[in-house]
């Protein structure tokens, strides 16, 4: 009868011993099972005369479920001693770097094209694309500037036969708009133009957009304030300075170009903008009636304006790449950095 | 159009600095390019005279000189130059005077002679950028002892403006000076021209055959002329801080004059002009040389002046080299003329020329300038090289000169332009400081356009005036307004933006290539290709359109190759070029470029080179966008780029649309490349297009799979198979799977054997096994008999 501390001391011990959930689930049926020695002390109680039943049935039960208690801390413990081990086992080196192909990236003029699709098609301009191969009545005939005008000499002009030619700017996409579409018209024209030009500042290919807006009641005002905006949210500078400064394009009176603070060195003056703090970064204007007049809209009811820049130097400016001519290399270690 | 600022102040002067002139005139729309001082600093330069002078007695080339700089006592100075003589007034850099270059004069011995200052030349001075030959002769009247600098106003700026080709009017003091008058609201002084009465009655015949392109010819015989006079030291200096050289008095003054007011002028010696001057268009095939010495073969779109014996001068572009001044020269002809733009636009270009002349007279010059220049040059050219002037000898067609204008502005019309309301006096006043005749009328203004002002004719022009008198910068800013629509949006569209991401995600940096190429590498990639060839290439490497993007990409892949860049990946969108001019299609195309390992250079992918199957891959994702991929199909063919046996023709709902497969052997040896690479272009219309997704039911009930493994030749497309397998396999098939192709140990040989899972699944009651064996029964044997293939057991 007195053997039951013995009995838990031992218990305990082999308790404690086990390292395995399999040796306690023996334990637990040595001990608590139905055949088990605290169970057997349990049966045993009927041997007792009646006023001692209840204490010996108490202390036995205390053992038993001081037993069961520590089975299962005994076996708490081992199962997250075996889920340590089994992470220690499976660790590891999250540094490496992951697997599969990496991205490429886009062209940094691509870049710079749909940002400024982006700004505008936002508030409700189509983008507008036409042909690269040009004849002379859209890239010049019908934007005011007849055969020998002077201003042919403002874009040199690579030719294929006496009218064909390869656009010198993307306005023949806004010839071709007015022609197919009454206003009011709200357009972005992206795309390759070239020149026969090449020197450091030069590529006898570019891009541009050129942008046209034909409604009634368009005005200067308008203008501005479109350059302005646009400006400012390309760069993301809401305090960038904007300057409009006369100047002449066959197909758009009164003209401008346009001019900004310098980005590079806020005004200041640096290298970028020939020490003046000032950078020409587009040309604009009102639609000149006579380009109204070769598409058949009525210059007395409509007005209209158009702008134009070039994406590599707008390209330049935003990402500080010095060297136009990296464009068209396809270096990847240029490409690479606008990913 | 370079000019001298003080130049300009003698006709006009606000009280501005030089750079706020500058800005000014900018922002007015004539383009400030550059300022520049007009000489090097220098100091304690001053005039002095040469009052002896005896050869070194050690040197043959020195002289000792003695000057007197109106200080007192000579000076000597020892001097090299072969030039200097006594009696000169020469200008004398005194001890502790610094010359250009921070060159201290000091006091000094030369080969044991004392000299105690140096005599200048002109590039010693700064004056000139070459070396001048000798020293800088002043003229005798000028001031000994005075300070150089001072006395010849070297503390001047030379202005280059960049003109806009519509100002024609600002190629000359004249017009600039107006300009800035106008912006200042300052009066302008002009320089004093009267008319010279003529000394002798003789003239010379002159007849204008062409009186459109020539309206006004005006000469006038000098006689006596000495050409071998000096040019005045002050003209030298406003030519040359204009940028123009001197030549000789005749040539000299006729530039001045064209800096001057802005008419070109042209002096003929009269000695070699026979029977008087016609003004006529050319003969074709008649021969010039021109006064550059080069000869030229005339077209007969061209203006000349000739006389019996043949062209004199290309009108308003350049005279003749057996006509003109030289130092023989006696008798002048001296012309004035105006041809109308149209007479001189696109000749200059035509024979490769452009000069002062055709740059002006292309833009417009004043016809009513020709009387006032040819009497101002006179004036000049009789102060100068002496001589006796005749009469004017004038032929003007009052017809055919460009006639007066007026133009109207209304009110209404300008204030919505602008959105502001511009008091009316400032509109008038703007108007006339520019030279316009102006009334009032009800609606606004009519104004009477200056002789001088081509570029203004309609309303607009006017607009633009006022605007930019009254400063772009000046004027609101407001939004434009428009209703709000939506506009058609095409769902089942994908946008080239898509795709070219989609591109990126499989590892692709997209690539700007030039649309054209060089002729030697598109023949080299597509012998039979025919596209437009420019007339005016920038080089002939740059010369003719691309008919593929792939010339482009292998050119860039060269780049890169040569940069140890080894693995690469690379697309493009652009346009090709096909067919001539006549029959020209320009194709949007997606193309791509892959060269070298699969993945890249890593602790985990496989150092497997890239195939075929790898870019096909790639260019599968981009169909899978359009929801569309059973409309393409890959066709084993032939294309001149690509290796026979690894290329495929691409058909989008059966049409051509592309090509895709390994550069050909034999072009990669031609373009000396090692690597294999892959390629691929597309029609960009077809990647485009899609259609929306349409919902079919999920079923319910269970699919059946079966694997079927086929024996078929190894050169059988398995595309054949599973062409059969679909016809056969019924409409509930779900899904065809091909797991595994397989040749080698334990399949026959010439054969491969080709793993097939066939899934099927109806979409309302459970297939059974005898439906499906009948189905696998026709498949076998629609295969066997198509394709001869075996069902393997």
């Amino acid at each position: 009868m007195d053997h039951l501390p013995t009995l838990v001391t031992e218990a305990r011990q082999a308790i404690q011993a086990a390292d395995s959930i399999a040796a306690l689930d023996e334990l637990r049926v040595r001990y608590l099972g139905k055949k088990g020695e605290i169970t057997a002390q349990l049966k045993g109680l009927g041997k007792l005369p009646a006023d001692e039943r209840p204490a010996a049935g108490e202390r036995i039960n205390q053992a038993k479920q001081a037993l069961a208690q520590e089975l299962d801390e005994r076996r708490q413990a081992l199962s997250k001693a075996a889920l340590e081990a089994q992470l220690a086992a499976e660790r590891i080196d999250v540094t490496l770097p992951g697997r599969g192909q990496p991205s490429g990236g886009l062209h940094p003029v691509t870049l710079t094209l749909e940002r400024i699709e982006g700004l505008f098609t936002r508030i409700g301009y189509d983008v507008a694309v036409g042909p690269e191969i040009e004849d002379d009545y859209h890239n010049f005939e019908a934007l005011n500037i007849p055969a020998h005008h002077p201003a042919r000499g403002m874009a040199d002009t690579f030719y294929f036969d006496a009218t064909r030619l390869l656009r010198t700017h993307t306005s023949p996409v806004q010839v071709r708009t007015m022609k197919e579409q009454a206003p009011p018209i709200r357009i972005v024209c992206p795309g390759r133009v070239y020149r026969s030009d090449s020197d450091l500042t030069h590529t006898p290919m570019f891009h541009q957009v050129e942008g046209l807006l034909v409604d009634e009641d368009v005005s200067f005002a308008d203008l501005k304030g479109t350059i302005e905006d646009f400006l400012h949210a390309f760069f993301e500078r809401g305090d960038l300075s904007v300057r409009f400064r006369p100047s002449y394009f066959p197909f758009t009176e009164p003209s401008a170009e346009v001019d900004i603070q310098c980005v590079m060195c806020s005004g200041e003056g640096c290298r970028v903008c020939s020490h003046s703090g000032w950078l020409e970064v587009m040309g604009c204007g009102m639609v000149h009636p006579e380009v109204f007049r070769h598409s058949g809209i009525d210059s007395e009811r409509y007005k209209g304006f158009a702008f134009g820049m070039g994406a590599e130097r707008l390209a330049m400016l935003r990402y500080g790449v010095n060297d136009l001519r990296l464009f068209f290399e396809n270096d990847l270690r240029f490409l690479r950095q606008f990913a | 159009m370079k000019f001298s600022e003080q130049w300009l102040r003698e006709w006009v002067s606000p009280q501005l600095g030089v750079q706020a002139l500058a800005d000014q005139i900018t922002m007015a729309g004539l383009e400030v390019d550059a300022i520049e001082p007009v000489a090097m600093l220098f100091s304690d330069v001053v005039i002095a005279e040469v009052v002896g002078m005896a050869p070194h007695p050690d040197a043959d080339k020195l002289n000792v000189c003695q000057v007197v700089d109106g200080s007192g006592e000579a000076v000597q100075v020892v001097c090299g130059a072969t030039n200097v003589a006594v009696g000169q007034k020469v200008p004398f850099a005194r001890v502790g005077a610094v010359l250009p270059g921070d060159l201290k004069i000091r006091q000094a011995k030369l080969r044991g002679v004392e000299s105690r200052g140096m005599i200048c030349s002109a590039s010693e001075l700064g004056l000139e950028e070459e070396t001048s030959p000798g020293i800088l002769e002043l003229p005798l009247d000028a001031p000994s002892g005075e300070d150089l600098r001072a006395w010849m106003g070297l503390d001047d700026n030379a202005i280059e403006v960049d003109l806009t080709p519509n100002r024609g009017d600002c190629l000359s003091l004249k017009g600039l000076a107006r300009e800035v008058g106008v912006l200042n609201r300052l009066p302008v002084t002009s320089p004093d021209v009267t008319p010279v009465p003529a000394t002798h009655a003789e003239t010379f015949p002159v007849r204008v055959e062409d009186a459109e392109f020539c309206p006004r010819y005006i000469g006038r015989l000098i006689k006596g002329v000495d050409v071998t006079a000096a040019t005045p030291l002050w003209m030298v200096e406003r030519l040359r801080r204009s940028g123009v050289r001197t030549i000789d008095p005749v040539v000299d003054i006729t530039n001045y004059v064209m800096l001057e007011l802005g008419q070109p002028l042209h002096a003929f010696d009269r000695a070699n002009l026979h029977d008087g001057v016609v003004v006529r268009l050319a003969r074709e095939g008649e021969r010039l040389v021109l006064l550059d010495g080069q000869e030229i073969t005339l077209n007969a779109a061209t203006l000349v002046i000739a006389d019996e014996r043949g062209p004199l001068a290309i009108a308003g572009v350049m005279g003749g080299e057996d006509s003109g001044v030289s130092a023989a020269t006696q008798d002048i002809f001296l012309e004035s003329a105006f041809f109308s733009p149209l007479a001189v636009a696109g000749q200059a270009r035509a024979y490769g020329l452009h000069t002062d002349a055709s740059h002006r007279f292309e833009r417009g010059v004043d016809p009513q300038l020709t009387v006032d220049a040819i009497e101002r040059a006179t004036a000049l050219l009789l102060q100068v090289t002496g001589g006796e002037p005749g009469p004017l000898i004038e032929v003007t067609s009052h017809a055919q000169l460009p006639g007066e204008r007026d133009v109207t502005l209304r009110a209404a019309r300008l204030e919505q332009a602008l959105v502001k309301q511009l008091p009316a006096e400032e509109v008038a006043d703007i108007l006339q400081r520019l030279g316009m005749v102006v009334d009032s009328t009800a609606s606004g203004w009519k104004a009477r356009v200056p002789s001088w002002r081509f570029d203004v004719s309609i309303e607009e022009d006017l607009i633009e005036e006022i605007a930019r008198i009254h400063g772009y910068n000046q004027l609101p800013v407001r939004r434009p307004s428009a209703r709000l629509a939506l506009r058609p949006d095409h769902e089942a569209r994908t946008p080239l933006g898509r795709l070219r991401r989609q591109m990126v995600a499989r590892g692709y940096q997209e690539a700007v290539t030039y649309s054209f190429v060089p002729p030697d590498l598109q023949l080299a990639m597509l012998p039979d290709a025919v596209s437009p060839k420019l007339a005016n290439p920038i080089s002939s490497d740059l010369s003719v359109m691309r008919a593929s993007l792939f010339p482009g990409l292998v050119r860039a892949l060269e780049h890169n190759l040569n940069r140890q860049q080894n693995r690469v990946r690379l697309f493009e969108a652009g346009m090709v070029f096909r067919g001539d001019l006549d029959d020209l299609q320009q194709t949007p195309m997606l193309g791509a470029l892959a060269c070298g390992s699969r993945d890249p250079e890593g602790w985990a992918g496989s150092r497997d080179k890239a195939d075929f199957f790898d870019i096909k891959g790639d260019l599968e994702s981009l169909i899978a966008m359009g929801g569309e991929a059973d409309a393409w199909r890959f066709e084993p063919g032939e294309h001149p780029s690509l290796h026979p046996g690894q290329s495929a023709r691409i058909l989008y709902r059966d049409d051509p649309v592309g090509w895709i497969g390994t550069l050909h052997p034999g072009v990669k040896a031609e373009l000396g490349l090692k690597a294999d690479v892959l390629l691929f272009e597309v029609r960009q219309d077809a990647l485009t297009r899609g259609v929306l997704p349409t919902f079919v039911p999920l079923s319910r009930y269970p699919e059946v799979r079966r694997d079927l493994a086929f024996l078929v030749g190894v050169n059988q497309p398995v595309q054949a198979l599973l062409d059969c397998v679909r016809k056969k396999a019924g409409q509930w098939l779900e899904e065809l799977r091909l797991f595994d192709v397989y040749q080698g140990k334990g399949v026959t040989e010439g054969c491969k054997s080709v793993a097939l899972g066939l899934t099927w699944q109806h979409p309302s009651r459970t297939l059974n096994d005898e439906e499906i064996n009948q189905l696998v029964d026709a498949i076998v044997a629609e295969s066997h008999q198509h394709l001869g293939a075996e069902l393997r057991g």
